[in-house]
């Protein structure tokens, strides 16, 4: 028997099939004297993955909150999921939140639970309806998903830092989202552990068919995780579209970003 | 007659740093506290309840605060034997001496010590375990996990400071007047049975009750304090240590504000 959670996903999902998942319509965003997001404007669909690449302090991972509603845009909309995070109620943005998966740039593991606890996170909150053996049985799931099973009763300083973004990555899957976000997932690693999350991304969106972002420094991860790249310079969309197409760009900035990862 | 360049840089009003700026930022302070606390009370009574939470702070403020509180309240007891004992002698009021220990340690010794005591342990605790969350995005994480990081760690936090609070207050009470019938005694032997009658006789609850229940109110101010200077700190290591020591020094300072006024509308209500 479907469960009200069940229905609420089936919504969400169905409603989101043919029109895009995130709506960003000429958001801006400024700290102070500084504007990192100038009149940003682009759309995500079903399956999608946007990679955002840019120079560092260029307003990524800004958007990135925004989206999720964890900082508020000075102008402009953020519609997710048919709702607009700038103007929501908390009850709807929490709403749409447990249809979002957001890996944080440094994994943002909460260092007092162990690794299993830490995916298990999201579904004690909201999956009320799982039993304790259910809940561990998807826990396992996830973990094995992510490479991890057997270091589940690890403490997340006692793994390494590819292995606490697979973390992190598991407990983003956890609620089955709609919308994956993610901070920088391969900073930090050595090239070897950077191809492995690439690939693990990549198999995931294969099997979860989610709209994804990604927001990377690592134009080799854009090219091989991503359906289109976006490049951001002074806060802005420089040029959006495939690897092709930014690789046909006359643009100094784009040709800059490409040699310099080539 | 012209001004030389290093006179004028010297009477240039400095409008970066203005003298007014300490009195504005304690106003912002006062002012983030005030939504901070609308946050909380809509957080503490709106449905779910983090009772596992609750409890696992309960034990974290309360249990493991336990031995510290019983030494102190210990200290207390025998301090006060001692120092009554000879100014009692003085007097010729000796056999004043167990009604002195027993209405000082509980009435006022045993509820400013464990408040204080609480919020050097609990409020340094709360406000470094927090701030750490808040700089390493673990507070953004339960927040982009849909749940309400104030009902999760804020209310959570400070119902156990409240609970917590009067029964360690009794804790540290019982210690006191024990250790102070024990200091006694080595002097000058008296039983326990006695000791206590002496030092009861002619009080009732009205003596004792409203000032263990006060230490809820230092619950609060602990609680209050420690979650939200954990909650705003920004930066690295340096803003952990901040939201630390500022945690302890504020609730501190606001648990021994608000006694003097407890104590006064006590003795106002209870006459």
């Amino acid at each position: 028997m479907p469960t009200t959670q069940d229905s609420t996903d089936a919504t969400a999902r169905s409603k989101t099939t043919n029109q895009a998942v995130i709506a960003i319509n000429n958001v801006t965003k400024s700290f102070g004297p500084q504007r990192v997001l100038d009149g940003v404007t682009f759309n995500v669909h079903r399956g999608e993955t946007l990679a955002f690449l840019g120079r560092s302090g260029t307003g990524k991972s800004v958007l990135l909150r925004i989206i999720i509603g964890l900082q508020t845009p000075d102008s402009g909309s953020a519609i997710v999921l048919g709702t607009d995070m700038a103007q929501a109620s908390e009850e709807d943005i929490s709403a749409v939140r447990t249809q979002m998966g957001f890996l944080f740039q440094h994994a943002a593991l909460y260092d007092s639970l162990t690794v299993a606890e830490n995916v298990a996170f999201p579904l004690l909150h909201h999956r009320k309806d799982l039993s304790e053996s259910d809940r561990h049985d998807r826990v396992q799931m996830l973990l094995n998903e992510v490479g991890l099973e057997g270091h589940g009763k690890k403490m997340p300083a006692n793994i390494s830092g590819g292995m606490q973004k697979r973390v992190g990555l598991a407990r983003a899957l956890a609620l089955d989202p709609v919308i994956l976000l993610l901070d920088e997932p391969t900073a930090g690693l050595d090239p070897i552990s950077s191809g492995e999350i690439d690939e693990l991304i990549l198999g995931l969106q294969h099997q979860h068919q989610m709209a994804s972002i990604v927001v990377t420094h690592d134009m080799l991860s854009a090219k091989t995780i991503a359906t289109r790249i976006a490049l951001m310079n002074h806060g802005k969309v420089v040029i959006e579209g495939s690897y092709e197409k930014l690789q046909g760009s006359n643009e100094s900035f784009v040709s800059q970003f490409l040699h310099r990862d080539s | 007659m012209s001004t030389s360049p290093a006179v004028a840089a010297t009477v240039t009003p400095d409008r970066t740093n203005p003298p007014i700026r300490p009195i504005t930022d304690m106003l912002a302070w006062f002012g983030e506290l005030g939504f901070f606390i609308v946050r909380v009370v809509r957080a503490a009574f709106t449905p779910p309840f983090q009772f596992s939470e609750f409890i696992r702070q309960l034990d974290e403020v309360g249990a493991k605060s336990l031995p510290l509180v019983a030494l102190a309240g210990s200290a207390i007891g025998v301090v006060l034997a001692l120092e009554a004992r000879y100014s009692l002698v003085r007097f010729g009021a000796k056999a004043l001496l167990p009604s002195a220990i027993v209405f000082a340690v509980v009435t006022e010794m045993s509820p400013i010590i464990t408040g204080l005591v609480v919020s050097g342990r609990v409020g340094a605790g709360i406000g470094a375990e927090l701030a750490a969350m808040k700089v390493t995005e673990q507070i953004d994480a339960i927040e982009a996990s849909a749940v309400d990081p104030y009902k999760l760690l804020a209310v959570t936090r400070i119902a156990a400071c409240m609970v917590a609070l009067p029964l360690l207050t009794l804790a540290g009470s019982f210690c006191g007047v024990l250790m102070g019938w024990v200091s006694a005694t080595l002097v000058e032997p008296i039983s326990l049975a006695r000791f206590l009658n002496a030092g009861f006789a002619g009080a009732g609850f009205k003596d004792f009750l409203p000032p263990t229940l006060k230490t809820a109110v230092y619950g609060l101010i602990i609680g209050t304090i420690s979650t939200f200077q954990g909650m705003r700190a920004k930066g690295g290591a340096v803003g952990v240590g901040g939201a630390a020591t500022t945690s302890v020094v504020l609730s501190s300072l606001f648990v021994i504000l608000a006694d003097v006024l407890l104590v006064k509308i006590i003795l106002l209500l209870f006459p």
